[in-house]
């Protein structure tokens, strides 16, 4: 801070009274043309990236238009494409994993934020943090001989003797299929939900407990309905983030969902989703119409990704208006 | 810290080396199966001709293609050939036309893991296909226990795996089917993703494998290659001339051999089905693409000289790597070919 003696650490107001060379001088214009630039490269790369994909599936664009989208489809050899099964594979395998994911994380970062010694809560922050790192590709593995066995011998019979009469838990199970591939895309994203839930829940004010418990509420009380409340919008953010990374991910999905484009009510039946088929199909693509069909796979991805972000911070603005108190 | 700058130091001294080396660099792209006996190939052979150093990466069959269109690679190589739509784009794109060089043999093997039995089952083409299609659902129809009197084959439902990546394997499968089966032609046809009536995908041939090991009564298709390579069991299946024969390299080579007479000029063709006594019917070559023309001598003379030992020495290397080898009408008709190059 060399300049501690002669601006003010809350410079904002003060800004505009200076000249800007002195501000140049000062280094502070540097700094901020600087990061500024960096910022601009984020919108930069998200416009290449549309950019790119819109330009790369000009041809299936207007070959298919709007009935890509409803297209049930998908044939390489008579240039037949559509993105419906896709879609839903990809949205219903991120909501399993969101169902699966949201309350065991939230809950598990309660407990290391509020209710945990502190050394077992960073013991345990260490391992989840440890989890968040491990490749897909290992969860995949865990799926396939794990999980897929698990669903078909147990899973399967046990919901579907008492359930069966149910759409969601028809047979027959192969083990692979949109739930399967849910769980382990839940267990992919639990640790990004404890990790940002527990930092959120940690930075809320001490007064806020103490005020709640000196109103004679016990120490669940002021949990529940102090704590929480106040970090919602960041604990929303981490299930967002997690929302993204379930959208994408590939390898392990790939490995677990059965590849079959198909639309089910079951939770059983084998499905596909966008990434898992771009990934497969991709590199043995021949000819324009099917590589650019892949193209704009991405780029319904991407769509898919951009509409549920812009729901997430309506959902944001929405809820925190209401007033649980928390001016963000 | 002194180690590290000792091994930085070694690591730019080795780099500078790399560049030193003023070898002849000819790139090429394209599929997978073929790539481990592609590298032993292009490794040897630099051995013997220092000068000279292909590099080769496996991308796949469609990306080969795509490449060599688009003149970012010497050569591409594929397990499916080129279309007549390809073909044309090539000539269209690089004013010249492409040739196709067939090396090894490659075969797809029916696979399957049904509770109870543990010898080889027999496949007709009409089970092969009436599977696949959805029309034979359980192990015990009677079209499977025609061809394997005297197992006890379950009463369960089959359940299909195939291949969900794009793949020169479910090309030769997809072909083989299509050979057999006018219902599969008309339904589905060939092409290294298809359609599939039923069944799921597994990513490359361990995918498959994978599914298989982990589902009873399923049944699938993968690499002969990785088959054996692998210790997986394996069905047999009958071929044009009416035997059951369980695929290795000589019924491989001798489908090649079964189909050499009726092989075109340019060697684009399907030898899936092939007569012979012993020929194995779901086997296929896989592909070099060298364009006709090249602009740079040095490369043009480079890569005919490869073709020539791939076709005589480099053959030999193919058997311990679990391909088959050309027959000896298809080296000599390669030899004639190689002389169209200019």
């Amino acid at each position: 801070m060399a300049t501690s003696g002669t601006t003010l650490p809350n410079a904002g107001p003060v800004t505009g009274s200076r000249s800007f060379l002195s501000r140049l001088r000062d280094g502070d214009e540097i700094a901020r043309l600087i990061t500024m630039v960096f910022a601009a490269t984020v919108v930069l790369i998200t416009l290449l990236l549309v950019y790119e994909l819109w330009s790369n599936s000009a041809l299936a664009r207007t070959k298919f238009g709007l009935h890509f989208f409803v297209t049930q489809v998908w044939d390489p050899v008579i240039d037949q494409y559509g993105a419906l099964p896709f879609m839903y594979g990809t949205l219903v395998t991120s909501a399993l994993a969101l169902l699966i994911a949201v309350p065991l994380g939230i809950g598990a970062a309660i407990f290391l934020a509020e209710l945990a010694p502190p050394r077992t809560s960073d013991t345990l922050q260490f391992f989840i943090d440890l989890l968040a790192a491990v490749p897909s590709v290992i969860y995949g593995l865990l799926g396939v001989f794990i999980i897929v066995p698990l669903m078909r011998t147990v899973i399967f019979p046990g919901l579907n003797k008492p359930l069966g009469f149910l759409p969601f838990f028809k047979g027959p199970s192969y083990g692979v299929g949109f739930l399967t591939a849910g769980i382990v895309l839940a267990i992919m994203v639990i640790p990004y939900i404890i990790s940002v839930s527990r930092e959120v829940l940690l930075s809320v004010p001490r007064d806020q407990r103490e005020a709640a418990l000196a109103l004679g509420s016990t120490r669940w009380e002021s949990t529940w309905k102090v704590v929480v409340p106040f970090a919602k919008t960041g604990i929303l953010g981490s299930i967002f983030l997690a929302l993204a990374r379930a959208l994408g991910e590939t390898m392990a999905v790939t490995m677990v969902i059965g590849n079959t484009p198909t639309i089910s009510a079951s939770l059983f039946s084998p499905g596909d989703s966008i990434a898992s088929v771009i990934a497969n199909q991709f590199t043995e693509a021949t000819g324009d119409l099917y590589l650019q069909a892949l193209v704009e796979l991405g780029l319904v991805l991407f769509l898919m990704t951009f509409i549920l972000n812009g729901l997430a911070r309506l959902l944001i603005v929405v809820t925190t208006q209401r007033g649980s108190g928390v001016p963000v | 810290m002194k180690r590290i700058a000792v091994l930085v130091a070694g690591v730019l001294a080795l780099g500078a080396m790399g560049w030193a080396d003023n070898a002849l660099l000819i790139n090429g792209a394209g599929a997978t199966f073929p790539y481990p006996i592609y590298s032993k190939w292009f490794d040897e052979y630099h051995k013997k001709n220092p000068n000279i150093q292909f590099n080769y990466q496996s991308v796949g069959s469609g990306a080969g293609i795509k490449q060599t269109t688009e003149g970012t690679v010497d050569f591409g190589a594929t397990d499916g050939p080129m279309n007549d739509d390809q073909l044309k784009n090539f000539q269209d794109k690089r004013g010249s036309a492409i040739l196709h060089f067939p090396t090894v043999l490659g075969a797809d093997v029916p696979t399957y893991n049904v509770p109870g039995v543990s010898g080889a089952l027999n496949f007709t083409p009409e089970v092969l296909a009436g599977i696949f299609l959805g029309k034979i659902t359980k192990w015990n129809d009677p079209a499977i226990a025609g061809a394997n009197k005297g197992v006890n084959l379950p009463a369960n439902d089959i359940i299909v795996v195939h291949r969900s990546d794009g793949s020169g394997t479910t090309y030769i499968w997809t072909d083989y089917l299509s050979k057999v089966s006018d219902e599969w032609k008309s339904k589905v046809s060939k092409g290294t993703s298809v359609n599939w009536p039923v069944g799921l995908g597994g990513k490359g041939n361990e995918g498959v494998t994978g599914l298989i090991k982990q589902t009873p009564n399923s049944m699938g298709y993968v690499e002969l290659i990785y088959a054996a390579q692998n210790n997986i069991p394996y069905g047999a299946v009958k071929n044009s001339s009416g035997n059951f024969v369980k695929a290795d390299l000589a019924g491989v080579s001798a489908a090649a051999a079964g189909a050499a007479k009726e092989i075109p000029d340019d060697f684009r063709v399907s030898i899936t089905n092939a007569p012979g006594k012993n020929a194995y019917p779901i086997s296929s070559f896989t592909w070099l693409l060298i364009p006709q023309k090249f602009q740079d001598a040095g490369k043009r003379e480079a890569v005919k000289g490869f073709l020539k030992w791939m076709l005589t020495d480099g053959q030999n290397y193919a058997e311990a790597l679990s391909y088959a080898k050309l027959p000896k009408e298809i080296v000599e008709k390669e030899k004639k070919a190689i002389n169209n190059i200019q």
